[in-house]
Protein backbone atom coordinates (compact mmCIF):
# COMPACT_ATOMS: atom_id res chain seq x y z
CA UNK A 1 0.00 0.00 0.00
CA UNK A 2 2.65 2.57 1.09
CA UNK A 3 4.45 1.44 -1.99
CA UNK A 4 2.12 2.23 -3.87
CA UNK A 5 1.71 5.71 -1.93
CA UNK A 6 5.06 6.44 -2.93
CA UNK A 7 4.80 5.72 -6.67
CA UNK A 8 2.63 8.83 -7.28
CA UNK A 9 3.45 12.42 -7.42
CA UNK A 10 1.49 14.61 -5.10
CA UNK A 11 -0.15 16.87 -6.88
CA UNK A 12 -1.46 13.43 -8.91
CA UNK A 13 -5.01 13.84 -7.85
CA UNK A 14 -4.98 10.13 -7.51
CA UNK A 15 -2.95 10.77 -4.18
CA UNK A 16 -5.99 12.11 -2.70
CA UNK A 17 -7.78 9.35 -2.53
CA UNK A 18 -5.80 6.56 -2.10
CA UNK A 19 -4.32 8.78 0.89
CA UNK A 20 -7.83 9.44 2.38
CA UNK A 21 -8.31 6.16 1.86
CA UNK A 22 -5.22 4.99 3.78
CA UNK A 23 -6.27 7.71 6.59
CA UNK A 24 -9.99 6.54 7.11
CA UNK A 25 -8.55 2.85 7.48
CA UNK A 26 -6.82 4.13 10.20
CA UNK A 27 -9.91 5.59 11.76
CA UNK A 28 -11.61 1.99 11.49
CA UNK A 29 -9.05 0.30 13.50
CA UNK A 30 -9.36 2.83 16.31
CA UNK A 31 -12.12 1.99 17.09
CA UNK A 32 -14.19 5.41 15.60
CA UNK A 33 -15.37 3.87 12.47
CA UNK A 34 -17.11 6.79 10.76
CA UNK A 35 -20.67 6.94 9.48
CA UNK A 36 -21.65 5.03 6.22
CA UNK A 37 -24.81 5.04 3.98
CA UNK A 38 -26.53 2.78 6.85
CA UNK A 39 -30.63 3.94 6.89
CA UNK A 40 -31.14 2.43 9.91
CA UNK A 41 -28.26 3.98 11.80
CA UNK A 42 -29.26 7.16 10.22
CA UNK A 43 -32.88 6.88 11.69
CA UNK A 44 -31.42 6.17 14.78
CA UNK A 45 -29.29 9.49 14.93
CA UNK A 46 -32.43 10.91 13.92
CA UNK A 47 -34.32 10.06 17.13
CA UNK A 48 -31.11 11.16 19.39
CA UNK A 49 -31.93 14.74 17.80
CA UNK A 50 -35.57 14.41 18.29
CA UNK A 51 -34.71 13.92 22.09
CA UNK A 52 -32.18 16.91 21.98
CA UNK A 53 -34.41 19.16 20.40
CA UNK A 54 -37.33 18.22 23.28
CA UNK A 55 -34.82 18.92 25.84
CA UNK A 56 -33.22 22.14 24.66
CA UNK A 57 -36.55 23.60 22.99
CA UNK A 58 -39.51 21.77 24.04
CA UNK A 59 -39.95 20.67 20.18
CA UNK A 60 -43.62 19.36 20.11
CA UNK A 61 -43.38 18.55 16.81
CA UNK A 62 -40.68 16.74 17.42
CA UNK A 63 -42.33 14.55 20.36
CA UNK A 64 -45.36 14.14 17.94
CA UNK A 65 -42.74 12.02 15.85
CA UNK A 66 -41.43 9.98 18.63
CA UNK A 67 -45.03 9.67 19.85
CA UNK A 68 -46.02 8.19 16.31
CA UNK A 69 -43.20 5.54 16.47
CA UNK A 70 -42.77 4.53 19.67
CA UNK A 71 -46.46 4.76 21.30
CA UNK A 72 -47.57 2.26 19.36
CA UNK A 73 -44.99 0.25 19.71
CA UNK A 74 -44.77 0.58 24.10
CA UNK A 75 -48.52 -0.12 24.09
CA UNK A 76 -48.03 -3.43 22.09
CA UNK A 77 -44.77 -4.49 24.50
CA UNK A 78 -47.36 -4.24 27.48
CA UNK A 79 -50.36 -5.96 25.86
CA UNK A 80 -48.09 -9.03 25.50
CA UNK A 81 -46.50 -8.59 29.21
CA UNK A 82 -50.23 -9.56 29.76
CA UNK A 83 -51.92 -5.84 30.28
CA UNK A 84 -55.32 -5.03 28.93
CA UNK A 85 -55.52 -2.72 26.15
CA UNK A 86 -56.64 0.15 28.87
CA UNK A 87 -54.34 0.11 30.81
CA UNK A 88 -51.86 -0.85 28.01
CA UNK A 89 -52.88 2.39 26.54
CA UNK A 90 -52.49 4.88 29.61
CA UNK A 91 -48.96 2.98 30.25
CA UNK A 92 -47.98 3.98 26.60
CA UNK A 93 -48.97 7.90 27.83
CA UNK A 94 -47.53 7.69 31.10
CA UNK A 95 -44.45 6.01 29.46
CA UNK A 96 -44.34 8.95 26.69
CA UNK A 97 -44.39 11.97 29.23
CA UNK A 98 -41.86 10.38 31.31
CA UNK A 99 -39.70 10.57 27.98
CA UNK A 100 -40.37 14.35 27.76
CA UNK A 101 -39.80 14.80 31.16
CA UNK A 102 -36.27 13.25 31.20
CA UNK A 103 -34.70 13.98 28.47
CA UNK A 104 -32.00 15.62 30.04
CA UNK A 105 -31.08 12.17 31.61
CA UNK A 106 -30.75 10.69 28.15
CA UNK A 107 -27.37 9.77 27.33
CA UNK A 108 -26.53 8.88 23.60
CA UNK A 109 -23.28 7.59 24.13
CA UNK A 110 -24.73 4.53 26.35
CA UNK A 111 -28.01 3.67 24.90
CA UNK A 112 -30.35 4.23 21.72
CA UNK A 113 -33.39 6.22 21.63
CA UNK A 114 -35.12 2.78 21.74
CA UNK A 115 -33.29 0.97 24.48
CA UNK A 116 -33.20 4.32 26.66
CA UNK A 117 -37.85 3.91 25.75
CA UNK A 118 -37.45 0.15 26.63
CA UNK A 119 -35.97 0.59 29.68
CA UNK A 120 -38.62 3.57 30.86
CA UNK A 121 -41.51 0.96 29.50
CA UNK A 122 -40.10 -1.77 31.44
CA UNK A 123 -40.01 -0.10 34.55
CA UNK A 124 -43.49 0.97 33.85
CA UNK A 125 -44.72 -2.70 33.77
CA UNK A 126 -42.99 -3.39 36.90
CA UNK A 127 -44.66 -0.78 38.59
CA UNK A 128 -48.04 -1.12 37.42
CA UNK A 129 -48.49 -5.19 36.27
CA UNK A 130 -46.50 -6.17 39.39
CA UNK A 131 -46.49 -3.62 41.67
CA UNK A 132 -43.41 -3.57 42.51
CA UNK A 133 -40.64 -1.14 43.02
CA UNK A 134 -37.83 -0.94 40.71
CA UNK A 135 -34.52 -0.15 42.42
CA UNK A 136 -32.14 1.30 39.81
CA UNK A 137 -28.25 1.88 39.82
CA UNK A 138 -26.76 5.20 41.10
CA UNK A 139 -27.32 8.01 38.34
CA UNK A 140 -24.10 8.85 36.65
CA UNK A 141 -25.52 12.41 34.61
CA UNK A 142 -23.63 14.94 32.11
CA UNK A 143 -24.41 17.88 32.49
CA UNK A 144 -24.86 19.96 29.64
CA UNK A 145 -21.38 21.23 29.69
CA UNK A 146 -20.60 17.88 29.15
CA UNK A 147 -22.45 17.54 25.79
CA UNK A 148 -21.54 13.85 24.51
CA UNK A 149 -18.88 13.38 21.62
CA UNK A 150 -20.73 13.28 18.23
CA UNK A 151 -17.88 10.76 17.22
CA UNK A 152 -19.24 8.34 20.60
CA UNK A 153 -22.83 9.14 19.59
CA UNK A 154 -22.48 7.48 16.67
CA UNK A 155 -19.98 4.33 17.39
CA UNK A 156 -22.53 3.48 19.79
CA UNK A 157 -25.48 3.57 17.60
CA UNK A 158 -23.55 1.79 14.99
CA UNK A 159 -22.69 -1.11 17.67
CA UNK A 160 -26.54 -1.39 18.42
CA UNK A 161 -27.42 -1.67 14.93
CA UNK A 162 -24.62 -4.71 14.63
CA UNK A 163 -26.34 -6.19 17.61
CA UNK A 164 -29.36 -5.96 16.25
CA UNK A 165 -28.27 -7.45 12.85
CA UNK A 166 -26.86 -10.17 15.58
CA UNK A 167 -29.93 -10.79 17.16
CA UNK A 168 -31.97 -10.98 13.85
CA UNK A 169 -29.21 -14.08 12.76
CA UNK A 170 -30.26 -16.15 15.64
CA UNK A 171 -32.15 -19.08 14.86
CA UNK A 172 -36.40 -18.77 15.29
CA UNK A 173 -36.67 -20.25 18.11
CA UNK A 174 -34.19 -18.60 20.22
CA UNK A 175 -35.44 -15.50 18.56
CA UNK A 176 -38.69 -16.34 20.17
CA UNK A 177 -37.46 -17.40 23.57
CA UNK A 178 -35.44 -13.76 23.78
CA UNK A 179 -38.74 -12.05 23.06
CA UNK A 180 -40.32 -14.36 25.50
CA UNK A 181 -37.88 -13.44 28.02
CA UNK A 182 -38.03 -9.43 27.69
CA UNK A 183 -42.32 -9.85 27.86
CA UNK A 184 -41.68 -11.30 31.05
CA UNK A 185 -42.85 -14.60 29.99
CA UNK A 186 -39.50 -16.27 31.35
CA UNK A 187 -38.44 -16.37 34.72
CA UNK A 188 -34.82 -15.57 35.93
CA UNK A 189 -34.16 -19.51 35.83
CA UNK A 190 -35.67 -20.19 32.44
CA UNK A 191 -33.63 -17.20 31.27
CA UNK A 192 -30.10 -18.79 32.67
CA UNK A 193 -30.27 -21.19 29.44
CA UNK A 194 -30.67 -17.99 27.16
CA UNK A 195 -27.78 -16.60 28.03
CA UNK A 196 -24.65 -16.37 25.45
CA UNK A 197 -26.20 -13.73 23.59
CA UNK A 198 -24.06 -12.09 20.61
CA UNK A 199 -23.82 -8.81 22.96
CA UNK A 200 -20.34 -8.45 20.69
CA UNK A 201 -18.20 -5.04 20.95
CA UNK A 202 -21.38 -3.35 22.33
CA UNK A 203 -20.03 -4.04 25.89
CA UNK A 204 -16.99 -2.87 25.43
CA UNK A 205 -18.43 0.54 24.06
CA UNK A 206 -20.52 0.95 26.52
CA UNK A 207 -17.99 0.44 29.01
CA UNK A 208 -15.77 3.38 27.18
CA UNK A 209 -18.70 5.81 27.89
CA UNK A 210 -18.82 4.69 31.52
CA UNK A 211 -14.85 5.32 32.13
CA UNK A 212 -15.63 8.87 30.30
CA UNK A 213 -18.13 9.44 32.58
CA UNK A 214 -16.35 8.89 35.92
CA UNK A 215 -13.20 10.52 34.44
CA UNK A 216 -15.91 13.68 33.78
CA UNK A 217 -16.89 13.31 37.40
CA UNK A 218 -14.01 13.39 39.16
CA UNK B 1 -17.16 2.87 42.06
CA UNK B 2 -15.06 0.14 43.10
CA UNK B 3 -12.18 -1.21 40.68
CA UNK B 4 -10.74 -4.18 42.42
CA UNK B 5 -14.07 -6.35 42.18
CA UNK B 6 -13.43 -9.55 41.34
CA UNK B 7 -16.54 -11.49 41.87
CA UNK B 8 -18.98 -10.24 39.58
CA UNK B 9 -22.82 -10.67 38.38
CA UNK B 10 -23.59 -13.57 36.19
CA UNK B 11 -25.36 -13.13 32.79
CA UNK B 12 -28.03 -14.65 33.57
CA UNK B 13 -28.90 -12.40 36.32
CA UNK B 14 -27.93 -9.12 34.57
CA UNK B 15 -30.32 -10.63 32.04
CA UNK B 16 -33.57 -10.63 33.78
CA UNK B 17 -32.70 -7.51 35.25
CA UNK B 18 -32.72 -6.69 31.92
CA UNK B 19 -36.11 -8.11 31.34
CA UNK B 20 -37.87 -6.92 34.53
CA UNK B 21 -38.20 -10.39 35.70
CA UNK B 22 -35.91 -10.78 39.25
CA UNK B 23 -38.30 -10.71 42.30
CA UNK B 24 -37.75 -7.35 44.04
CA UNK B 25 -34.80 -8.13 46.31
CA UNK B 26 -32.58 -9.79 43.78
CA UNK B 27 -33.34 -6.19 41.64
CA UNK B 28 -32.11 -4.50 44.71
CA UNK B 29 -29.11 -6.35 45.29
CA UNK B 30 -28.30 -6.17 41.00
CA UNK B 31 -29.02 -2.45 41.00
CA UNK B 32 -26.61 -1.88 44.55
CA UNK B 33 -24.03 -3.56 42.45
CA UNK B 34 -24.01 -1.96 39.41
CA UNK B 35 -23.44 0.83 41.33
CA UNK B 36 -20.24 -0.07 42.53
CA UNK B 37 -19.13 -2.11 39.12
CA UNK B 38 -19.17 -0.61 35.73
CA UNK B 39 -18.12 -3.66 34.41
CA UNK B 40 -21.26 -5.21 35.10
CA UNK B 41 -23.26 -1.83 34.74
CA UNK B 42 -22.07 -2.35 30.64
CA UNK B 43 -22.96 -5.86 30.47
CA UNK B 44 -26.66 -5.04 31.99
CA UNK B 45 -26.70 -2.09 29.46
CA UNK B 46 -26.06 -4.08 26.64
CA UNK B 47 -28.92 -6.22 27.45
CA UNK B 48 -31.25 -3.13 27.91
CA UNK B 49 -30.30 -3.05 24.27
CA UNK B 50 -31.39 -5.97 23.71
CA UNK B 51 -34.77 -5.31 25.19
CA UNK B 52 -34.87 -2.04 22.94
CA UNK B 53 -34.57 -4.02 19.65
CA UNK B 54 -37.71 -6.50 21.11
CA UNK B 55 -39.20 -3.40 21.55
CA UNK B 56 -38.66 -1.92 18.21
CA UNK B 57 -38.85 -5.06 16.14
CA UNK B 58 -42.23 -6.41 16.97
CA UNK B 59 -44.27 -8.16 14.53
CA UNK B 60 -47.09 -6.39 14.90
CA UNK B 61 -47.99 -2.91 17.01
CA UNK B 62 -50.75 -1.73 18.87
CA UNK B 63 -53.67 1.22 17.41
CA UNK B 64 -53.48 3.87 20.32
CA UNK B 65 -56.47 5.42 21.19
CA UNK B 66 -58.17 8.47 19.48
CA UNK B 67 -56.71 11.41 20.81
CA UNK B 68 -54.19 9.82 22.99
CA UNK B 69 -51.09 12.26 22.03
CA UNK B 70 -53.25 15.31 22.92
CA UNK B 71 -54.16 13.18 26.54
CA UNK B 72 -50.12 12.68 26.56
CA UNK B 73 -49.28 16.24 26.03
CA UNK B 74 -52.02 17.19 28.91
CA UNK B 75 -50.35 14.67 31.45
CA UNK B 76 -46.57 16.69 29.93
CA UNK B 77 -48.58 19.95 31.14
CA UNK B 78 -49.07 18.72 34.75
CA UNK B 79 -45.20 19.18 35.42
CA UNK B 80 -42.74 16.44 36.20
CA UNK B 81 -42.81 14.19 39.40
CA UNK B 82 -40.48 15.89 41.84
CA UNK B 83 -37.33 13.89 41.47
CA UNK B 84 -36.03 12.71 44.43
CA UNK B 85 -32.78 14.75 46.10
CA UNK B 86 -28.96 13.44 45.25
CA UNK B 87 -27.60 11.64 47.28
CA UNK B 88 -23.38 11.53 48.34
CA UNK B 89 -22.22 8.85 46.66
CA UNK B 90 -19.24 7.90 48.51
CA UNK B 91 -21.03 6.88 51.35
CA UNK B 92 -20.97 2.96 52.53
CA UNK B 93 -24.67 2.27 51.49
CA UNK B 94 -25.04 2.72 47.16
CA UNK B 95 -28.29 4.95 46.56
CA UNK B 96 -30.23 2.16 45.56
CA UNK B 97 -29.88 0.70 49.34
CA UNK B 98 -29.96 4.27 51.05
CA UNK B 99 -33.48 4.12 49.22
CA UNK B 100 -34.34 0.97 51.69
CA UNK B 101 -32.70 1.80 54.45
CA UNK B 102 -33.73 5.56 54.83
CA UNK B 103 -30.30 6.80 55.16
CA UNK B 104 -26.69 5.29 55.43
CA UNK B 105 -25.31 3.07 57.20
CA UNK B 106 -26.13 5.18 60.78
CA UNK B 107 -29.94 5.10 59.69
CA UNK B 108 -29.75 0.54 59.28
CA UNK B 109 -32.06 -0.75 62.36
CA UNK B 110 -29.88 -3.76 63.18
CA UNK B 111 -31.25 -7.13 65.34
CA UNK B 112 -28.77 -8.99 67.13
CA UNK B 113 -28.77 -12.85 66.14
CA UNK B 114 -25.99 -13.64 68.47
CA UNK B 115 -22.38 -13.72 68.64
CA UNK B 116 -22.15 -9.96 68.26
CA UNK B 117 -23.66 -10.75 64.57
CA UNK B 118 -26.69 -8.47 63.36
CA UNK B 119 -29.01 -8.83 60.60
CA UNK B 120 -31.73 -5.82 59.02
CA UNK B 121 -34.03 -7.42 56.99
CA UNK B 122 -35.40 -5.20 54.16
CA UNK B 123 -38.48 -4.10 52.65
CA UNK B 124 -39.39 -6.16 49.76
CA UNK B 125 -42.23 -8.21 47.81
CA UNK B 126 -42.12 -11.59 49.31
CA UNK B 127 -40.74 -13.62 46.80
CA UNK B 128 -37.38 -13.32 47.73
CA UNK B 129 -35.63 -11.68 50.92
CA UNK B 130 -32.90 -9.52 51.14
CA UNK B 131 -31.37 -8.25 54.39
CA UNK B 132 -27.74 -6.33 55.92
CA UNK B 133 -25.71 -8.50 57.57
CA UNK B 134 -23.06 -7.30 60.26
CA UNK B 135 -20.29 -9.78 61.29
CA UNK B 136 -17.79 -7.76 64.21
CA UNK B 137 -14.13 -8.03 62.58
CA UNK B 138 -13.03 -11.33 63.22
CA UNK B 139 -15.98 -13.46 63.78
CA UNK B 140 -16.46 -16.68 62.10
CA UNK B 141 -19.94 -17.31 61.42
CA UNK B 142 -20.76 -21.32 62.22
CA UNK B 143 -20.80 -23.85 58.61
CA UNK B 144 -23.81 -23.72 57.26
CA UNK B 145 -25.65 -24.65 54.03
CA UNK B 146 -28.01 -22.80 51.71
CA UNK B 147 -31.26 -22.96 50.12
CA UNK B 148 -32.34 -21.82 46.88
CA UNK B 149 -29.93 -19.20 45.40
CA UNK B 150 -27.75 -16.49 47.73
CA UNK B 151 -26.41 -13.75 47.03
CA UNK B 152 -23.96 -11.91 49.27
CA UNK B 153 -22.14 -8.83 48.48
CA UNK B 154 -19.54 -6.93 50.54
CA UNK B 155 -20.03 -3.26 51.50
CA UNK B 156 -17.87 -2.84 53.94
CA UNK B 157 -14.61 -4.77 55.47
CA UNK B 158 -14.14 -8.34 53.71
CA UNK B 159 -14.70 -12.00 55.02
CA UNK B 160 -13.01 -15.18 53.49
CA UNK B 161 -14.48 -19.25 53.17
CA UNK B 162 -13.53 -21.92 51.49
CA UNK B 163 -14.31 -20.23 48.33
CA UNK B 164 -12.23 -17.39 47.88
CA UNK B 165 -11.56 -13.66 50.05
CA UNK B 166 -14.41 -11.49 49.01
CA UNK B 167 -14.40 -7.03 49.30
CA UNK B 168 -16.61 -4.63 49.10
CA UNK B 169 -18.15 -5.18 45.79
CA UNK B 170 -17.78 -8.49 45.52
CA UNK B 171 -20.84 -10.84 44.95
CA UNK B 172 -20.61 -14.78 46.15
CA UNK B 173 -23.30 -16.35 44.49
CA UNK B 174 -23.96 -19.77 46.53
CA UNK B 175 -26.42 -22.53 45.60
CA UNK B 176 -27.34 -25.33 47.79
CA UNK B 177 -24.09 -27.53 47.31
CA UNK B 178 -22.30 -24.53 49.13
CA UNK B 179 -21.14 -25.23 52.74
CA UNK B 180 -18.61 -22.73 53.90
CA UNK B 181 -17.92 -20.96 56.75
CA UNK B 182 -17.01 -17.17 56.26
CA UNK B 183 -15.18 -15.38 58.23
CA UNK B 184 -14.86 -11.46 58.79
CA UNK B 185 -11.32 -10.03 57.85
CA UNK B 186 -9.57 -9.26 61.31
CA UNK B 187 -9.05 -5.61 60.29
CA UNK B 188 -12.96 -4.04 60.20
CA UNK B 189 -16.55 -5.09 60.89
CA UNK B 190 -17.47 -6.71 58.03
CA UNK B 191 -21.42 -5.53 56.18
CA UNK B 192 -22.73 -7.57 53.56
CA UNK B 193 -25.68 -7.55 51.68
CA UNK B 194 -27.85 -11.10 51.21
CA UNK B 195 -30.70 -11.89 49.04
CA UNK B 196 -32.09 -15.43 48.69
CA UNK B 197 -34.99 -16.76 46.89
CA UNK B 198 -35.77 -19.36 49.85
CA UNK B 199 -38.57 -18.34 52.55
CA UNK B 200 -37.50 -17.53 55.34
CA UNK B 201 -38.74 -19.62 58.32
CA UNK B 202 -38.27 -18.85 61.92
CA UNK B 203 -38.71 -22.14 64.16
CA UNK B 204 -39.79 -21.48 67.41
CA UNK B 205 -36.44 -22.56 69.78
CA UNK B 206 -33.42 -21.38 69.42
CA UNK B 207 -34.90 -19.36 66.62
CA UNK B 208 -32.80 -16.08 67.66
CA UNK B 209 -30.06 -18.00 67.72
CA UNK B 210 -29.25 -20.29 65.54
CA UNK B 211 -31.57 -20.44 62.96
CA UNK B 212 -30.78 -17.09 61.33
CA UNK B 213 -27.11 -18.94 60.78
CA UNK B 214 -28.74 -21.29 58.37
CA UNK B 215 -30.23 -19.16 56.39
CA UNK B 216 -26.90 -16.93 55.68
Amino acid sequence: MFTEIDTVTLDDPATETVVNRVRYGAKRIKGKPVNRQNKTCEIRQEWVGHVRRIRETQDQAAFAELFQHFAPRIKAFLIKSGSDATMAEECAQEVMATLWHKAHLFDPTRATVATWVFTIARNKRIDVLRKQRRPEPEDLGWGPEAEPEQDDVIALQQETAQLRTALKALPEAQRQLIEKAYFGDLSHREIASQTGLPLGTIKSRIRLALDRLRHAMN
Amino acid sequence: MENNIKHHLTDDLLMAYAAGTLPEAFDLMVATHLSLCDHCRARAESFDAVGGHVLEDQAEVAQMDQGSLAATMALIAQGAPTSKPVQPACSVLPVPLQDYVGGDVNAIRWRPIGMGVKQAILPTTRDATARLLFIPAGVAVPDHSHHGTELTMVLQGAFSDEVDHFARGDVEIADADLHHTPTADISEDCICLAVTDAPLKFGKLMPRLFQPFLRI
